[in-house]
């Protein structure tokens, strides 16, 4: 019996019971009785050595008549996930909150209440976060139906009505689909139920970390529109003079409906919109949701070699493209207005010049297919990555680390500033660079091995303080290994087909899967649940800077209002996954 | 001016010099055409970007595209500092009320581009619940450029279409000068159940009572 077996049986044991086997078609680990949720986390986390509960998510059964929760439990120290399933009735849908067992389901618990509608019991500030306090209903619930509303499932009947194209708007059967409230009457002054909880919230914080001097304090709101913040992102922020007393993230301002249209999308159809998650690094993105489908297919093991290795080199460029993108922009939020990004989006534009020969565009690439990849890299690209891999980059990058590491200004503006420790950074469930630069060595392609990870020989990048200066170094290191990686895949790329066969009109059969790569940005992960049919009945993405960004706060108190931009810039957030 | 005393000016300084004559000053086009020349080579765009498209932006104003060698490369991050407003991606509801609140903090004369399909017309996320189908059913837009994301070069050709654009503009004829007829800024929209439009207020409380 392997290890987590032994585990399971044992949770069995001990909670007779609270917990059973999800014995539905396709679904694994434990249905747990919401009542001892938080007793079954508790000895998940204390007793086996869970200590790492990365997604949250919620499913509307609209025909069972249940919404649930589903939990994806992992050990910080590496190995496959334990799930739990908590069921609760669509009318009275209450589950109690883990909050203060894991902090890092913080956002995501908000994110279910908000999108699906579960009230997370004893959660501290079960506020809409990607939606607008007043917004009507829970949009990612099975009834809920959005503005020109069409059909369940695509590909829709009427877009092709006798082989002719039509525009939905002409038709507009729905119009705009909006149920008012009945406390609303008109709308100049319609106030929304918990519009002002935001910043009583954040007084409320600010007295207890004040320095207990009887100032004033001042509340400042950093964006959506703030040339340093990344994209659409707002931070509500109190400070004491210069000094940060508490801080809240607000978000949604780029909420593009992805899990909805990925919802009513066929499977394949989904592949271009996980470019635009995060579109810097388009290529990991695609290739998460490729392998999430591929569990689902029973694909995994049978993926051609040489599309395995495309798929590797392919990523590990992304995460060089991504990761010189986030320092040349570190160091602009430093005030070193755009020389060093300039040198970083140079040698960027040149990686970008190799996806657009081998896929057709430079961000927005497409490229991966379920059991394969869509094209094969075609000798002089190859040639192109030859040279760059071999001869340039590492001259490059060489260059921006003498230029910038040892740099006094540098070092000053960045030591001992936004340190998140390795308890902290484990508990609020932070992945990628940002919990690596805490001292916490784990890196999916490590930990859980994917696609052919385990057969290349490279150090999984670790730094001990866990400051803004080491969330820089780490890019650096990470950039040295993914070249190491590159090096060796180059050399090892075998001949052969790279497509197992046509992904085309795919059904895949009922169950759940959890599939996750490492991206650039961390664990990015695409829980899908299946029908049966060829659209998936549940699509979530579990996006790296959305949780990160839990941590944001604790970084950020007690610092100076300049230092938070340098901070958010350091963990590195692309607001199409923040928002998704 | 007689054929013989023209001067002729290669085609790599056309932007950047202007030639003119006496008889223009007569006309009373010599400041047209001096201020428009200003204008055209002088349009600060606003740093601001929305989504992917933005990350072509700002590859666009880098050094390989060098949008300086249109006068462009002055991005300001404060609306009352620039002339132009490039939507550079989705534009959501949520972030609606801001973007048309910036609009209106520019001083004229102002432009806007709508940069890619989502600021065109919504783009791949136009179903979307949270989603505009277009910038323009908000603000009026001056240029529009497709792709998801347009390139670089496409960005490019964009503003070379706005810089036509500002050469074809009378001092006569535009309306931010005009007392009687500048624009009244343009309603900004409320958060409610849905996006409401000042416009539609009436609407809306009928629908609600009904
Ligand atoms: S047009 Fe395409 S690239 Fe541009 S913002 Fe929309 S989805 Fe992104």
């Amino acid at each position: 019996m392997n290890e987590i077996a032994v585990v399971k049986s044992e949770l069995e044991i001990r909670f007779p019971d609270a917990v059973r086997k999800d014995d539905r078609e396709g679904f694994q680990g434990y249905i747990v009785e919401k009542e001892s949720l938080v007793e079954v986390a508790t000895a998940l986390r204390d007793d086996f050595g869970y200590d790492y509960l990365t997604s949250v998510t919620g499913v509307d059964y609209i025909e069972e008549d249940i919404l649930e929760a589903v939990y994806h439990f992992y050990r910080s120290t590496g190995g496959k996930e334990l799930v739990l399933h908590v069921q609760t009735p669509r009318n009275n849908p209450v589950i109690p909150s883990l909050y203060k067992i894991f902090h890092g389901v913080d956002f995501q618990e908000r994110e279910a209440w908000d999108l699906i509608g579960i009230k997370f019991e004893g959660h501290p500030d079960l506020r809409r976060i990607l939606l607008w306090e007043g917004f009507n209903g829970h949009p990612l619930q099975k009834d809920w139906k959005e503005a020109f509303y069409v059909e369940e499932k695509k590909p829709f009947d009427n877009r092709w009505p006798e082989g002719k194209i039509q525009q939905i708007e002409e038709l507009n059967k729905f119009g705009k689909n909006v149920r008012y409230p009945e406390n609303f009457h008109d709308p100049e002054s319609w106030k929304p139920e918990h519009e002002d909880l935001l910043y009583a919230g954040l007084l409320d914080l600010a007295e207890k970390t004040g320095s207990g001097l009887e100032t004033d304090h001042v509340v400042i709101n950093m964006g959506p529109q703030h040339p340093s913040t990344h994209g659409v992102f707002r931070m509500a922020v109190v400070v004491d003079g210069e000094t940060i007393t508490a801080l809240k993230p607000v978000m949604g301002y780029l909420h593009r409906n992805h899990e909805k249209i990925g919802e009513r999308n066929t499977y394949i159809q989904n592949i271009p919109y996980t470019d635009r998650l995060d579109y810097i690094s388009s290529l990991s993105n695609n290739f998460g949701y490729a392998m999430a489908v591929e569990k689902l297919l029973g694909y995994t093991n049978e993926i051609p070699e040489r599309a395995e290795y495309l798929r590797v080199i392919m990523a590990e460029l992304t995460r060089i493209s991504n990761h010189l993108w986030a320092i040349g922009f570190l160091l602009n939020d430093l005030g070193a207005y755009f020389t060093p990004s300039l040198y970083a989006i140079q040698e960027r534009e040149l990686i970008l010049d190799i996806f657009e020969e081998v896929t057709g565009a430079r961000m927005m690439n497409n490229y991966h297919r379920f059991g394969g990849v869509a094209k094969d890299i075609l000798p002089d690209a190859m040639k192109k990555i030859e040279n760059l891999v071999l001869d340039r980059l590492p001259r490059k990058v060489d260059e921006l680390d003498k230029y910038l590491t040892k740099s006094e200004l540098l070092q000053s503006r960045t030591e001992g500033v936004g340190v998140l420790t390795p308890e902290d950074a484990i508990n609020m469930c932070a992945v990628g660079p940002v919990l690596r630069a805490s001292g916490v060595p784990y890196d999916v392609r490590r930990a859980d091995p994917y696609s052919i990870y385990d057969r290349f020989d490279f150090d999984v990048a670790v730094r001990y303080h866990g400051d803004t200066y080491d969330r820089y170094l780490i890019r650096m290191d990470e950039i040295h290994q993914s070249l190491r990686i590159l090096q060796q895949a180059l050399k090892d790329i075998p001949e052969g087909p790279i497509l197992l066969r046509n992904p085309y009109n795919i059904k895949a059969p009922k169950g759940e899967a959890y599939g996750r790569v490492e991206g650039p940005k961390g664990e990015l992960g695409f829980y899908i649940v299946s029908d049966g049919t060829s659209n998936p009945y549940r699509y979530h993405v579990r996006s790296p800077s959305f949780i990160n960004l839990t941590g944001l706060e604790k970084m950020c108190v007690g610092q100076k209002v300049a230092d938070v931009v340098v901070i958010l810039g350091s963990i590195d957030i692309i607001l199409g996954e923040v928002d998704r | 001016m007689a054929e013989k005393n023209k001067i002729t000016v290669p085609d790599e300084l056309k932007s950047t010099v202007a030639v003119t004559d006496i008889q223009e000053v007569f006309d009373g086009n010599l400041i047209e055409k001096a201020y428009n020349w200003g204008r055209r080579n002088s349009v600060w765009p606003m740093f601001f970007g929305l989504a992917c498209c933005a990350i072509e932006m700002i590859s666009t104003a880098a050094s390989r595209f060098d949008l300086s060698r249109f006068g462009m490369e002055v991005m300001r991050p404060s609306p009352r500092q620039s002339d132009l407003l490039i939507i550079s991606g989705t534009v959501t509801k949520k972030m609606l009320p801001a973007i048309v609140r910036l609009y209106n903090q520019m001083p004229e004369p102002k432009y806007v581009i709508a940069m890619g399909a989502c600021a065109s017309g919504g783009g791949p996320f136009k179903e979307g619940y949270n989603v505009i189908a277009g910038i323009d059913k908000y603000l009026p837009v001056d240029v529009y450029v497709p792709g998801c994301p347009p390139t670089p070069q496409a960005l490019l050709f964009g503003l070379m279409k706005l810089q036509e654009k500002i050469d074809n503009q009378k001092i006569s004829e535009t309306s931010w000068y005009d007392k009687e007829n500048a624009g009244d800024p343009i309603p900004i929209p409320v958060l409610g159940p849905d996006i409401m439009d000042p416009k539609d207020f009436d609407k809306i409380r009928k629908q609600a009572k009904g």
